[in-house]
């Protein structure tokens, strides 16, 4: 009985410090949400409280749907996400392979290289990252971000990927070349899906910073034309007056496009462990 | 079809080399095994062999061709692995017909293969299943079937069977003995298992860090060992070594450094004999009895009877070797023919 009741005790405390986690972590999303569908003096009245009918208003978002091109942002931010994580993909997962698969000389000095980024934030190489740009003549330009976006994705992809397919058999890969299969056909047919649940996973954690990230497309790309949505939000946030029903509103749209790429990835995570093809 | 010659092959790993001159000659048809405690260097022999490795240095000749340049897909060989290494996403047809479909092979001349390797294994009713679908024994079946359907020259078999309990071992190494001889192709084996070896091999192989032993049928290995590792390593269990000069016999034959006896070679008997002794253990079989011996002469000696024995620890009994199937060695501990 004591022993059931320390269990119950024990699990009640994990299950209540992982609660109030949840809840601190969804408070900001909760509190925006709740106020992008208030009328402005509801929200500073009573910032707490859930939109009653007297207090509910979409004129938040009516402003965000008017001002500005609104959906050419979400579509500039979809853009740039989607394209720099299946590069990050593409050309994390092969860096990865050759890493794990051949033995060549400076194997390890190359994985080292490879792997440095995730210690050196990118930003510190902002000016000459711009600059670069400036000579290329890709300022103002969606390539900019993605090539921007993939080369800070790589390092992490590369570390976590590299580890993974170390741990795919190698009588998989032999019995492949045996078989007649190229190094591709390896690669892609063989490797791959059995890392699946790593990709979903490096995917996962290359796309919430780009998505969120405003850094770079205020500095390489603040035109009209390639604004993501964080930038886009940015221009009812004035130095005297915010409209914080519009910031509030294309905030809460923002988390959308977000969510369904998560959901797709995190299923993979989950369905993704093929087993049966070793012991 | 199917002979195959090696000659210095050697391997090496930065400054570790692994195999270390290996001459090897299989003719057509033979079933040979490699065998060797692990880390021997077996493995990577049958990879430099499959063309997965690349030697060092040496010739590899498959039907008397120079093969050190042609990938693993063109060197006419197929291989079966310890982990079965079937693709995870293909059913247990495409897995046996990829091989096939990668060299431009027809598709009807594929089905007709695959379908007569099925039969030969009976994997018949799995042929729509995905590996995961299917027991250990069964993916083995379908790792084996689809060497066969390639028709290769060569077949290599990477411990094929030592993911499989006890039973199915038997029973697939049954089943391997049979589809030898009804292909009559060359294969060649790997396992660290002398009973797979001494049970299935028309020539065995015996490695030791690198560098080959002995080479015989395994009649010869176990009557005729060339040195003391052969010795040691066939025979369960494990021969009787006793310095010869406790023996009395090193100095009747001058050079005798080591005398070896099989368990099964020494008669046991509780009233007289060359060896006075204590039963240490017994370990009672059924149909043998092994004792474990702690003798005045000749220090600790594992004697193995047939049938049943009523001999139990602290017993007092004499062992008298058969003096026909005494081993001699000489100080490098090669045998004294």
């Amino acid at each position: 009985m004591a022993k059931a009741r320390t269990s119950y005790l024990r699990t009640g405390l994990i299950h209540l410090a992982l609660i109030s986690y949840t809840l601190i972590a969804l408070f900001p999303v909760f509190l925006t949400l709740v106020n992008s569908f208030k009328s402005r003096n509801a929200i500073f009245r009573d910032p707490m409280a859930i939109p009653t009918p007297s207090t509910f208003s979409l004129v938040g978002y009516e402003t965000v749907l008017k001002q500005g091109d609104f959906f050419g942002y979400f579509q500039n931010s979809m853009i740039v996400t989607v394209v720099s994580i299946a590069f990050v993909l593409l050309f994390g997962a092969m860096a990865a392979f050759a890493l794990s698969e051949y033995r060549f000389r400076g194997n390890l000095l190359m994985g080292l290289y490879l792997a440095l980024g995730i210690m050196i934030p990118i930003r510190l190489g902002t000016v000459a990252i711009l600059q670069g740009m400036v000579a290329a003549g890709l300022v103002n330009t969606l390539t900019a971000l993605v090539l921007v976006y993939t080369a800070q994705g790589l390092p992490l992809a590369i570390f976590i990927l590299s580890e993974f397919m170390r741990t795919v058999s190698d009588d998989l890969k032999n019995a492949g070349r045996i078989d007649g299969l190229s190094e591709y056909a390896i690669f892609f047919r063989l490797v791959l899906p059995l890392v699946r649940p790593a990709m979903a996973t490096v995917a996962v954690f290359t796309m919430i910073p780009i998505w969120n990230d405003l850094w770079f497309p205020l500095i390489l790309a603040p035109g009209e034309a390639t604004k993501t949505v964080t930038l886009g939000a940015q221009m009812f946030i004035g130095q005297f007056v915010t409209n914080w029903n519009a910031v509030l509103s294309a905030l809460s749209l923002a988390i959308l496009p977000v969510l369904v790429l998560y959901v797709i990835f995190s299923r993979q995570l989950i369905r993704g462990i093929t087993s049966g093809a070793v012991k | 079809m199917g002979s195959l010659q090696l000659s210095s092959i050697r391997k090496a790993f930065g400054d570790h080399e692994v195999l270390k001159g290996i001459d090897l000659d299989v003719k057509e048809g033979e079933f040979v095994i490699f065998v060797g405690p692990s880390g021997c260097g077996k493995s990577t022999l049958l990879r430099v062999i499959a063309g997965l490795e690349d030697a060092s240095s040496g010739s590899i000749r498959i039907d008397g061709q120079e093969v050190a340049t042609v990938p693993p897909a063109k060197r006419g060989i197929a291989m079966v692995f310890q982990s079965y290494a079937l693709y995870p996403h293909l059913t247990v047809k495409d897995n046996m017909g990829l091989g096939l479909k990668q060299a431009g092979t027809p598709k009807p001349e594929i089905e007709q293969r695959v379908a007569k390797a099925s039969s030969m294994l009976s994997l018949d009713p799995y042929l729509a299943r995905r590996p995961a679908e299917l027991s250990g024994g069964q993916r083995q079946r379908v790792a084996i079937g689809r060497a066969i359907v390639r028709e290769p020259s060569l077949f290599l078999f990477d411990e094929p069977l030592s993911n499989l309990d006890a039973a199915l071992r038997v029973q697939t190494r049954l089943e391997i003995a049979r589809l030898h001889r009804r292909l009559k192709a060359t294969m060649i084996y790997v396992t660290h298992d002398q009973v797979e070896a001494m049970t299935l091999a028309d020539k065995i192989v015996v490695l030791n860090a690198g560098a080959i032993e002995q080479i015989g049928s395994p009649m010869d290995l176990y009557n005729k060992p060339a040195n003391i590792f052969v010795a040691g390593f066939i025979g369960s269990p494990q021969m009787n070594f006793i310095p010869a000069e406790k023996l009395g016999e090193a100095g009747a034959q001058g050079a005798v450094k080591t005398i070896g006896i099989r368990p099964e070679h020494i008669a046991l008997s509780r009233e007289s004999g060359d060896w006075k002794g204590k039963v240490i253990h017994a370990e009672h079989l059924g149909a043998d009895t092994i004792l474990y011996l702690e003798t005045e002469t000749a220090d600790l000696v594992t004697v193995r009877l047939f049938g049943e024995h009523r001999y139990a620890a602290d017993d007092i009994v004499f062992a008298t070797p058969d003096k026909a199937s005494i081993h001699r060695f000489d100080a490098n501990d090669r045998a004294i023919a």
